[in-house]
């Protein structure tokens, strides 16, 4: 795949994430029924959205026309203007106005391979507003005291449907090899189905680009027994030798973990995991004297704070 | 004083309980203080907790501090007023103008809220918008006159104060003699404790909201419907859900994992006891002063019978149980004849009750009973009354509504089919509505469902088109128990309305939130971004209230009566603080009388304070 059409899909991706996010619930709510189109549309009716019921949705979408205005109570006071305010800045805020923080661990494992261990770290931490926060993500893998492997990104988060985030900002690749920056746009949220997914796209320097794209799932087998299947794929535009990067799909891995949460901060797990790496990254690989198909056993505990 | 830490964070390796804790039988005593801490505390007498004491007159001191406590074995501060929980009973009289001086005795500013006493705005006690708030070390003094009668309450309005053991009683006695005829009087005030840090709690629903539900879907509970009802009933019950992002059992935002459920302060293995002698009449002042908590009431072998709701007298009905939430009152009267009765009060989710006796002596108990089991929310608890949904397009909704009620029904192991009346009930309503649209201007409450354009983005995680209007449902989890339940549709305000005058105008507002980003509001902004619902002095307006959550919300206007009516546009009650269910659009009258600046919210704690909130400015 060229890097410029690998980037168009990546942007066709991201854009379709938050339709695809709108789930529509038509009638009573099987989507898809006879007669009703299976996906909404920006170019639906909107005067009729709220008693048409075949275009009726209980998530998403765009506000039809009509739709009331919420400050049309107000007369144009506001909190601090108008009748009895107090003078001054507005005395009362509450925790709408107030930042919150979480540092989660999602991965802290040693991995267990043919070729020996390793110890691997995948940890998402956040600060800020319901809609705008700091989002950082770290995934690194250290073997023989040595970091082979790391993925670091800074991005401001913004809330703009339901259950979607998206994500701008940087990502430094370091490690093996030359140190990589890409300037970084992804999109994080929940699926329909409660699929936990995260699609960035990059852009380097000298015209590269790249693409990750992850999922988990969080099955619960009781309410503390929790299996969590886990996949990533990593594709890049073009080739970079000195990291041992082709173009086009790098590598996927596929992962099943159980964890206990004797809390829900703190929760052990196994797993084992499956990886492989393809085209030109399997050629620079095999060069090396790597496999370039493992699975791996995985111990490790998945905390947050 | 040295300083000391009002709370402890957990650490996280603690592992979670997986029932909830009974508490200790003494709630106020230190058992097991670290040494340091109770260094710390020298000075500070224990919470005192139990039937609270009474203070009346027409000039009352309160003090707010902070007094330790003991409710599950872990040393913990409250913050109360006068060194109890529950805090003082205020007995007031009719008529009288009362001055009551507060003192803050605390490091951070305080307020008193005294809740659903009309009164000066400037006395009503929300910092930042009737005053300033009560800052360390000074003395506030209130004074307003009491136009009313009936069982109230009153609590701090500022910060997480309310959660940590800042409630009491407010009772206002009749000039002329009570219509009520009781031989005896308890006030039941039932509330919540946690021993972490409100504040805490609340952070981590912000990281994770189904944090404290550990009655979630699982896969045993899939394989065992898929052995029950079949593999395709077992999809279909779970499609909506999964597919929406929804949970079904997302009752409750805190549970019995970190909550100590009090009955007038005291842990249910503290068995807080009330007594009577055999045939008496007896009035019990039920007060949810819950920070979080909806309960289900009933006391065992004994009919309850409603005389009041909210502080005003309505017609008596006979109920065998009632839900109420936070800031909700009910007065009931009952005629003991055994030794001892259990006053059960279990949570809406199931994980855990607050537990009293009434009995002839101390020390008796009688048989308390199992929790109920947890039900799954069901598709009219999501979508509404459904109906145009169901004809419009044929089959295959209403297939899906019936399998799902079905299989409701079925795992709740009780009453089979009964869930599908249900649904024919909720659906006729619904189209009731919709004739009523048709009808007289304002005359009765408008059914056309007008959403902000607020509620399109990350704010909301649903909107209800075909909202219900069923008042007669007493809700999930009482549905069809064999029980007499009390619903809104049950009461009726004795004397009518205060204001004979229909509406002028109509206002609808949308309850609103997003349960996975734990954030609540109203329209779909919070406080923050919000601007004051204005309303003409003198008018007499109707609010529409439309829930488009999952969860019933407690809403308490202050300031002014909420006058409930049917969907028809027929005076039921008068309130203080209304409960709406999930998918359901409740309408009550407003007259605009109270000069001022007034809150208006959700009065489930967290949801406020992530700002299910309004002002409200009567000019």
């Amino acid at each position: 795949m060229k890097p410029r059409s690998l980037f168009t899909a990546a942007m066709v991706l991201l854009g379709a994430a938050p339709v695809w996010a709108q789930t529509p619930m038509e009638g009573g709510g099987h989507a898809g029924h006879p007669g009703t189109a299976p996906a909404p549309t920006r170019a639906e009716s909107p005067a009729s959205a709220t008693m048409d019921h075949g275009s009726m949705r209980m998530q998403g979408g765009p506000a039809p026309a009509d739709a009331r205005d919420p400050h049309a109570y107000a007369n144009g006071l506001t909190l601090e203007s108008g009748p009895y305010a107090f003078p001054g800045p507005r005395q009362l805020r509450l925790s709408d106005e107030h930042a919150f923080g979480s540092v989660l661990l999602d991965r802290l494992e040693r991995v267990d391979t043919k070729d020996g261990n390793a110890t691997a770290y995948e940890a998402q931490a956040w600060f800020g507003g319901t809609y705008d926060r700091l989002v950082l993500k770290a995934e690194g893998d250290v073997a023989k005291g040595k970091l082979e492997e790391a993925r670091t990104e800074v991005l401001w988060g913004h809330a703009i449907a339901s259950y979607w985030d998206t994500q701008l900002g940087v990502r430094l690749d370091s490690g093996t090899g030359p140190d990589r920056t890409w300037l970084a746009v992804g999109i994080q949220g929940l699926a329909p189905y409660w699929f936990d997914v995260d699609a960035t796209a990059y852009v380097g320097s000298s015209g590269r680009t790249a693409l990750r794209l992850s999922g988990e799932y969080e099955l619960l087998l009781t309410q503390r027994l929790i299996l969590q299947p886990r996949m990533e794929v990593n594709l890049y535009g073009r080739r970079d030798e000195a990291r041992g990067l082709g173009s086009g799909l790098a590598d996927a891995t596929i992962g099943l973990r159980l964890r206990y949460e004797f809390s829900r901060q703190f929760a052990p797990y196994v797993g084992v995991e499956w990886a492989g790496k393809f085209g030109q990254t399997a050629d620079f690989a095999r060069a090396e004297g790597q496999r370039t198909r493992e699975t791996r056993y995985v111990a490790g505990v998945r905390l947050w704070f | 004083m040295p300083p000391l830490r009002p709370f402890h964070s957990p650490l996280p390796l603690v592992p979670a309980r997986r029932r909830f804790v009974r508490g200790l039988v003494a709630g106020g005593v230190m058992i097991g203080l670290s040494p340091w801490l109770r260094a710390a505390a020298q000075g500070l007498s224990d919470t005192r907790t139990g039937a609270a004491p009474v203070l009346s007159g027409t000039n009352i001191d309160l003090v707010v501090g902070e007094s330790p406590v003991n409710f599950t074995g872990k040393p913990r501060m409250a913050t109360t007023i006068n060194g109890s929980i529950p805090a003082p009973t205020l007995k007031l009289r009719e008529g009288d103008t009362v001055t009551i001086r507060v003192t803050n005795r605390l490091r951070e500013a305080t307020s008193i809220h005294w809740h659903g006493i009309i009164l000066p705005y400037q006395m009503d006690g929300v910092p930042g918008v009737s005053f300033p708030g009560i800052a360390p070390g000074e003395t506030f003094t209130y004074q307003f006159r009491l136009e009313q009668t009936g069982t109230y309450w009153y609590h701090s309005h500022s910060g997480m104060q309310e959660q940590t053991g800042m409630y009491g009683a407010l009772i206002v006695e009749p000039r002329e003699a009570d219509p009520i005829r009781a031989d005896r009087d308890h006030v039941v005030l039932l509330s919540d404790w946690t021993d972490e840090d409100p504040m805490r709690v609340l952070a981590k629903l912000k990281a994770q909201s189904d944090y404290y539900n550990f009655n979630q879907p699982t896969a045993i509970d899939f394989f065992r419907d898929v052995a029950e009802m079949g593999l395709s009933r077992a999809l279909d019950k779970r499609a909506m859900w999964n597919q929406m992002r929804m949970n079904p059992t997302d009752l409750a935002d805190l549970s019995g994992a970190t909550l100590t459920y009090l009955m007038n302060g005291v842990t249910p293995a503290g068995n807080w006891t009330g007594l009577f002698r055999p045939g008496e009449r007896v009035r019990l002042r039920f007060i949810n002063g819950a920070a979080n908590t909806f309960y289900d009431v009933r006391i065992p072998g004994l009919k309850m019978t409603v005389v009041q709701s909210d502080g005003q007298n309505v017609e008596p009905v006979t109920v065998d149980e009632f839900r109420f939430g936070p800031g909700e009152t009910y007065d009931v009267i009952v005629t003991p004849q055994e030794d001892a009765y259990t006053i059960f009060a279990q949570s809406m989710d199931r994980t855990g009750f607050a537990r009293g006796t009434l009995a002839v002596r101390e020390g008796l108990n009688a048989a308390v009973p199992a929790l109920d089991p947890v039900e799954w929310l069901t598709m009219a608890d999501m979508m509404g009354a459904m109906d145009h949904g169901a004809m419009g397009h044929g089959g295959s909704a209403m297939g899906a509504m019936d399998h799902a009620a079905m299989g409701h029904d079925m795992s709740g192991m009780k009453h089979d089919m009964s869930g599908m009346n249900h649904g024919a009930m909720a659906m006729g309503h619904g189209q009731h509505a919709m004739h009523g649209m048709a009808g007289g201007a304002l005359a009765k409450p408008s059914a056309t469902v007008r959403h902000a354009r607020t509620e399109y983005g990350p704010s909301t995680d649903m909107r209800v088109d075909m909202p219900r209007t069923n008042l007669d449902d007493p809700g999930i989890g009482l549905r069809n128990n064999g029980r007499r339940v009390l619903t809104l549709a049950d009461l009726r305000t004795i004397g009518g309305p205060l204001d004979p005058r229909g509406a002028e105008r109509e206002i609808e507002l949308h309850l609103t939130g997003n349960m996975e980003r734990y954030t609540w509001s109203l329209d779909g902004l919070e406080f923050g971004k919000s601007t004051p619902v204005h309303l003409k002095y003198g008018e007499r307006v109707r609010v529409i209230l439309h829930n488009d959550t999952m969860m019933t919300h407690p809403m308490h206007l202050h300031g002014m009566w909420s006058e409930v009516e049917t969907p028809d546009g027929q005076f039921l009650v008068r309130r203080h603080t209304i409960p709406v269910q999930p998918a359901q659009r409740v309408s009550f009258l407003v007259t605009a009388d109270a000069l001022g600046r007034w809150a208006w919210h959700c009065h489930l704690m967290l949801h406020m304070d992530m700002g299910m909130f309004r002002v409200v400015v009567v000019s």
